[in-house]
């Protein structure tokens, strides 16, 4: 089998619920030369120095055209770019701006305190499971937890949810670079989703300037710090990118994360018994199924010399996660769910000046349901395994995830 | 009884003391039992605390954010071991193999781990190193008192000396609205660690948030009033300064004193071991049965030319314990050469400050990434042509990168493409070291492989 068919194989919507075997497969060559000229990085030691690597871009227009790239070049000039696609100085400058609300050492408190209320939206949500004995994880809690804590957090209305999830899901379906399905029609759909979005948050914004409450588009709206303010338009950019990563990626933590455990009982007894055993649990669940499979947008800027192999300048590059964090040099029993690993420096979040922006929020959500998950839900049972998944293959997740109980515990 | 036999039977019934219970004693004592270390194990400390983390002291605790005593170190599993806090070691006999304590004790041990780190460099006038108001910063006592001090809101404060722990000081001092002067002997803040090109940005923060700094300047005296309490500093240009509190920052000493006599390598410049972390006994020959790690250790680096490096470095401490450890308790091949890449942090006037390799060795330097006037830049230093360190200023994340190009010896002038490059990183400069002491030899090895257990070592010849 060569390396090309076998990148087509882990993009295959057929493989998407274990791709893992596959992963394996490709860590044979670390760094190997795809057919279309994409050279995927499959091994824990390598994707982690590239990741820390300046040679490394992640601005499409250092991109020199490869026959059959999967990612367009073409990115409409009127649609800004959000800090996760720009190189410094532009990326620090406005990741910079963008953490002043959310971190420290400005806001150091801002996650921590959002504690209870998060505490309350899980519990409510759980408690809408009373008279059934079957839900979707889904469509019941993953998606509306995290949609109602990113609305909450940045300053969104709630009942506005149904316009954006409908934009983010065509935004984030232009992710998926499989490019046997269309992608000239999902790009297409992807700028008309944020066009509309954009301009949905301007007005939104506007209405924070005059009206600010504690939310973080007011304070990206009305505060001043010493880089100054961001334009009205990095502004929206921003709002895009934390609206969708706020919302797309915890989903998949927190259904992949309930699949793993009810694929392992024990481990969910235990957490049901012992609730610390949420924070080193979600780590390793980040590593052995992260939400973000791959990252295929980076660029180099130079000639790479990296595990024997020179990437060239201009070459697209895929960083797979998903198999580092499989790499059985940097993990002993890779391929074994170990709830109490230690060691346990995953990639899960990325890692270098792009590592996830939102990371100690998705750590916090995860936790919190997980452990109320295992906790009320009495004797839960998988109802399909495999459960049918997103389509997505670099944001993998279950489309659906049907679990039966017996009762809900108070 | 066989090597593997002895080795097993050390394992299980061994008497090991470890002398000095801080950073590296406790991850030293924490590596034992990890590793399956059974025998008795003794810790011995002279200060009262349990082990606790310095490097909030200068920071958070003189920011009045966190109490002194708030900063135990974090325990990574139950030790098992009898602890003898608040009681110096005194004295080492090496073939009687007992260390002798102030109370008058003696500790019997068939292995020891020398881990006694170093305590701030005083005044040297002694009488007026005890005026009321005279601080140094080692300890977490010092910091409580210290803290005290600055929480009364003295009019002015004088820092004598501008490295990382006195440039710290001076940040937090500001940071509390208290009036600052800076007194340094050097051109430049920093300037003994990272070189006067980086000194300059450093000479900037201070100036721009406020502090008098004075350089190429010394403190002739300190003066007190009747009472014993500090009313004024004389400086070497003339000047006298009004001031009621002066913290002493002028480096470390090495605590081997309790070692004289005792045959073990031991001297103002810390204990000689080897890239083991065996200690080298007088006549320069390997002990066995004695090991050094953290601030007081000095061993060879291979990747540094072989020069016996003493870092103070948190991270040292921590990886040196963690090789010295596992050495303890292994024998011949097992043995884990000491390979760690130098590194430390700091954190002044807003800026976080990071370091890999050996910045002091760089004769050159270019600013790789970012730019120096905005004070956010990754400068990489070079010596001889290869590339020896760098130092990041709020570029923290990149620096992974450039340690693995130190381990490789990689070409200095930095040729490559990369993301934000300016025009003044195109061209190497001298970095401007005082008194740069240059080692002799070339680059002669690289470091290949991630995990302790894959680390190599690979001669390659001098890049010409």
């Amino acid at each position: 089998m060569t390396s090309g068919t076998l990148l087509r194989q882990i993009t295959d919507y057929a493989n998407r619920a274990d791709p893992y075997p596959l992963y394996t497969e490709l860590r044979r060559t670390p760094v190997a030369r795809q057919d279309d000229g994409v050279y995927t990085v499959s091994t824990y030691w390598e994707i982690l120095s590239l990741l820390h690597d300046p040679r490394l871009s992640s601005d499409l227009r250092n991109r020199v055209p490869q026959p059959g790239d999967a990612l367009p070049l073409e990115e409409d000039p009127s649609l800004p770019v959000s800090f996760i696609r720009l190189d410094p100085p532009e990326h620090d400058r406005l990741r910079r701006l963008a953490t002043r609300p959310f971190g420290p050492p400005k806001c150091p408190r801002r996650v921590f305190n959002m504690r209870g209320e998060l505490t309350r939206m899980v519990s409510d949500l759980i408690d809408g499971f009373q008279g059934r004995n079957q839900v979707d994880i889904v469509d019941d809690f993953a998606y509306p937890f995290p949609v109602a804590v990113i609305c909450k957090l940045l300053g969104v209305p709630r009942q506005d949810e149904a316009r954006f999830h409908v934009w983010a899901e065509a935004i984030v379906a232009a992710l998926d670079p499989n490019p046997a399905e269309g992608p000239a029609e999902r790009q297409r759909a992807s700028q008309q989703a944020r066009s509309e979005m954009g301009r949905y948050l301007a007005e939104l914004i506007e209405e924070h300037r005059h009206v600010p409450g504690d939310d973080m588009f007011s304070a990206l709206a009305t505060d001043h710090g010493p880089d100054g303010q961001m334009t009205p338009v990095e502004l929206i950019a921003t709002g895009v990118l934390l609206l969708i990563a706020g919302h797309e990626t915890t989903v998949n933590l927190i259904s992949n994360g309930m699949l793993t455990l009810l694929r392992h009982p024990d481990v969910l007894k235990r957490l049901r018994d012992d609730p610390g055993l949420a924070v080193p649990l979600v780590e390793e669940l980040l590593r052995y199924e992260p939400p973000v499979q791959l990252l295929p947008q980076r660029t180099a800027l130079d000639d790479i010399d990296i595990a024997g192999t020179v990437i060239p300048k201009g070459a697209p590059i895929w960083l797979v996660l998903a198999s580092g964090n499989r790499d059985p040099k940097r993990f002993p029993d890779a391929e074994r769910f170990e709830p109490e690993r230690r060691d346990n420096q995953h990639l899960g979040f990325g890692s270098g000046i792009h590592y996830c922006f939102g990371a100690p929020l998705a750590r916090l959500e995860a936790q919190l349901a997980l452990t109320e998950l295992a906790r009320r839900l009495d004797n839960p049972q998988l109802v399909n395994d495999p459960p049918p998944y997103r389509r997505n293959p670099v944001l993998r997740g279950p489309r659906h995830l049907s679990v039966a109980f017996d009762d809900l515990l108070a | 009884m066989s090597v593997d036999e002895l080795s097993r039977a050390f394992r299980q019934h061994g008497r090991i003391v470890i002398v000095g219970a801080s950073l590296a004693g406790l991850r030293a004592a924490e590596t034992l039992r990890e590793e399956g270390f059974t025998g008795s194990l003794t810790m011995i400390g002279d200060e009262p605390q349990e082990p606790y983390d310095r490097p909030p002291l200068s920071k958070q605790v003189l920011l009045g954010h966190m109490p002194a005593d708030a900063t135990p170190l974090p325990r990574r599993r139950a030790l098992d071991a009898q602890w003898r806090l608040g009681v110096a070691a005194t004295g080492l006999d090496l073939t009687g193999r007992q260390v002798r304590l102030a109370d008058g004790e003696e500790v019997p041990f068939d292995r020891l781990l020398i881990a006694t780190g170093t305590r701030a460099r005083p005044w040297v006038k002694e009488a007026e190193a005890d005026l009321d108001g005279v601080f140094v910063l080692r300890t977490s006592d010092d910091a409580a008192r210290l803290n005290r001090r600055l929480t009364a809101r003295p009019r002015r404060v004088l820092i004598v000396g501008a490295g990382f722990t006195g440039s710290e000081i001076a940040s937090a001092c500001r940071e509390r609205g208290l009036e600052v002067t800076v007194a340094e002997r050097g051109p430049a803040p920093l300037v003994g660690a990272l070189g006067g090109v980086i000194g300059a940005v450093a000479a900037e923060l201070q100036r721009e948030h406020g502090v008098d700094l004075r350089c190429g300047i010394t403190v002739t005296a300190l003066e007190g009033d009747s009472a014993g309490r500090l009313t004024c500093a004389h400086l070497s240009d003339g000047t006298v300064l009004d001031v009621d509190v002066a913290v002493i920052a002028l480096g470390a000493m090495r605590n081997t004193e309790w070692l004289a006599g005792s045959g073990v390598a031991a001297g103002p410049r810390g204990v000689a071991c080897d890239a083991g972390c065996r200690a080298f006994d007088i006549h320069g020959i390997v002990t066995d049965d004695i090991f050094v790690a953290g601030d007081v250790a000095r061993s060879p680096h291979p990747l540094f030319g072989y020069q016996f490096l003493s870092l103070e470095h948190w991270g040292n401490a921590v990886t040196q314990a963690e090789v010295a450890a596992h050495n303890m308790i292994s024998s011949g091949p097992d043995r884990l050469p000491y390979l760690w890449v130098p590194a430390f942090w700091s954190a002044q006037f807003g800026v976080n400050i990071k370091s890999t390799g050996v910045p002091t060795m760089g004769d050159k330097l270019m600013i790789t990434q970012g730019s120096l006037a905005e004070h956010r830049f990754t400068v990489a230093y070079g010596f001889q042509g290869r590339v020896i360190a760098a130092v990041a200023f709020d570029q923290a994340r990149w620096l992974d990168f450039y340690r693995r190009l130190i381990e490789t010896a990689a070409p200095f002038p930095l040729e490559f493409a990369n993301v934000d490059r300016r025009p003044e990183g195109l061209r190497a400069v001298p970095s401007e070291f005082p008194d740069p002491s240059l080692p002799s030899h070339g680059p002669t090895v690289t470091l290949s492989g991630y995990s302790p257990s894959d680390r190599k070592v690979t001669f390659t010849p001098a890049r010409m």
